[in-house]
């Protein structure tokens, strides 16, 4: 599945809920399915600035590919951290940098976002970019 | 002065009531103090002090209006003692700067306690730096209050200044200003209270409290935003160099030298904020009555205590007998911000995070807490609805 498609995909199922609490729960259950981060990764140097509760973010490459170990110690962030790992983990540089649009706006979760939480996932998403750019013009992918 | 005064109370967030319980960040305003901003704009509006027309003594006549109800609200002796600022910040910054560049030198202390907001606490960390001076702390005890006992020894001749915060925005704890004062003026201490928080809530007099300075925000007692006091004793404030320089504050500037107008213009520079003092008039007018006791609803707050407390792993911040009606809580296994996100799902309006008092939450071992704050126009039912409210986020985030 492509980035598109997997947004898409999250899309479709937050629209399934009616009403808000369902849609948390959602987002909620997501973030406790994440894949959990090894305690010696969540430092200063792994922590994402800008954002309300923490959030880890480590990246590392193979080569082709760079996957994501990422966490927060905010349950609703970890949701929203998990649906970001959804759409952009074990992805080349060149995928990473061709998402174009915002993502939270696709995922119709602006309304139930403030502006402080979306920052948060703003900088996460900038990190991600960062992260791809960074490894991208070293290796060329 | 009631709740249906206030037009915004009236807004619904999600789709739910909006219930505001952050008026520690800002207090809603009433229509009369939006009309007075806008008719200030709409048929008064023009430069102050210095104008030769009509509409311009229009204009200054409110300003000083505005300077004189904030003698009266302080109880000051003079409105010369008034001094309008940006806000409670810009006044400590002013202080710390034109006071304490002229008094502080190195090895002297400057005296704060551990429940300050940043306010009252890097405007002195500056001043320090700058001079030498020592920044020093009372310490906070376990139920949120001041160690008075500690205040007492601390307050020491080295002490050249003792700032301290009239009620404490996070716990809402309420200090003992007069006998603190009293306390550092023994001692020959120059003292400046953070009213910010207080004003709102209580009836303040300098003159019985005894403080050299007093500060407050207009925006947290029903009025606009920009727009604060800086009451500071006369004989103190003539003896202050200027904090800012322009127009406005200067007798005569030529090539060979300036010379300073008396307090309060001495420190009143640039054009002012007018519709800032307007509407702050008005805003004090409701902070009087609240302050007197008008609105207060002690039985709110008691039931309010009991519910939050009846909370599985619900922990309160500091529980001091005298507070304001501030509540600042955790709940332990659950995220501070995961329960403000819900709530505010819910129409509840609440603050989450450190409140711009990182050591006071340092000092509990906390991160982050989240904090209801309410005014005289909540009301039972929301107190209600965010004791529920509560209760459903941790339901869901367990």
């Amino acid at each position: 599945m492509t980035i598109d498609e997997t947004i898409t995909q999250i899309a479709d199922e937050l629209a399934m809920f009616d009403d808000w609490e369902d849609r948390y729960a959602h987002i909620i259950a997501m973030g406790k399915k994440l894949d959990p981060m090894p305690p010696d990764h969540q430092t200063e140097t792994y922590e994402v600035k800008g954002c309300q509760s923490k959030v880890w973010l480590h990246p590392s490459f193979d080569g082709e590919k760079i996957h994501f170990e990422a966490d927060s110690d905010a349950l609703i962030v970890k949701g929203l951290v998990a649906m970001l790992m959804r759409i952009y983990n074990h992805r080349t540089p060149k995928e990473i940098l061709s998402v174009s649009g915002n993502f939270v706006e696709r995922l119709g979760l602006t309304t139930h976002l403030s502006q402080n939480r979306a920052n948060g996932l703003a900088a996460m998403m900038k990190q991600i970019s960062m992260y791809a750019l960074a490894l991208s013009v070293a290796h060329g992918k | 002065m009631t709740r249906d005064d206030f037009p915004i109370l009236k807004r619904t967030v999600h789709g739910k009531p909006w219930i505001y319980l952050d008026n520690a960040a800002t207090t809603q305003k009433p229509q009369a103090v939006i009309d007075a901003v806008a008719d200030f704009y709409r048929l008064h509006n023009s430069n102050v002090h210095r104008g030769a027309h009509t509409v311009s003594a229009e204009a200054t006549a409110m300003y000083e209006a505005s300077r004189e109800t904030v003698k009266g609200f302080l109880n000051a002796a003079s409105t010369d003692e008034i001094i309008f600022t940006k806000g409670t910040t810009d006044s400590i910054n002013l202080v710390a700067a034109s006071w304490g560049a002229k008094n502080l030198k190195a090895g002297d202390v400057v005296l704060i306690t551990e429940m300050e907001h940043h306010a009252n606490i890097v405007p002195w960390h500056m001043i320090c730096e700058r001079t030498g001076a020592i920044l020093q702390w009372v310490p906070v005890l376990d139920d949120g209050t001041l160690d008075l006992d500690m205040a007492s020894r601390m307050l020491t001749p080295q002490v050249k200044m003792f700032a301290f915060t009239h009620a404490s925005n996070t716990t809402g704890a309420i200090n003992p200003v007069r006998d603190l004062c009293a306390m550092a003026r023994r001692q020959g201490i120059t003292t400046l209270v953070d009213g910010a928080q207080a004003v709102a809530h209580l009836p303040v007099d300098v003159q019985d409290i005894g403080c050299d300075f007093y500060v407050f925000s207009g925006h947290k007692v029903y009025g606009p935003t920009g727009i604060g006091v800086l009451y500071g004793r006369y004989d103190v404030l003539l003896n202050m160099p200027p904090y800012q320089g322009g127009g406005a504050m200067i007798h005569t500037v030529s090539k060979s030298g300036i010379t300073y107008l008396d307090p309060p213009q001495r420190f009143e520079t640039g054009t002012p904020h007018v519709a800032g003092a307007v509407g702050l008039r008005v805003g004090l007018r409701v902070g009087f009555q609240v302050g007197q006791g008008v609105g207060l609803r002690e039985a709110l707050h008691e039931v309010l205590l009991e519910d939050l407390r009846s909370i599985d792993r619900l922990n309160l911040v500091g529980r001091p007998t005298e507070h304001l009606p501030i509540y600042s809580f955790v709940v332990r296994g659950v995220h501070s911000a995961d329960i403000g996100m819900l709530l505010d799902e819910q129409g509840i309006a609440v603050r989450v995070g450190h409140h711009c008092t990182q050591p006071l939450l340092k000092r509990f071992g906390l991160d982050a807490t989240v904090r209801a704050s309410f005014a005289f126009y909540n009301t039972k039912e929301e107190a209600d609805a965010l004791v529920a409210g509560i209760r459903k986020a941790v339901k869901m985030l367990s």
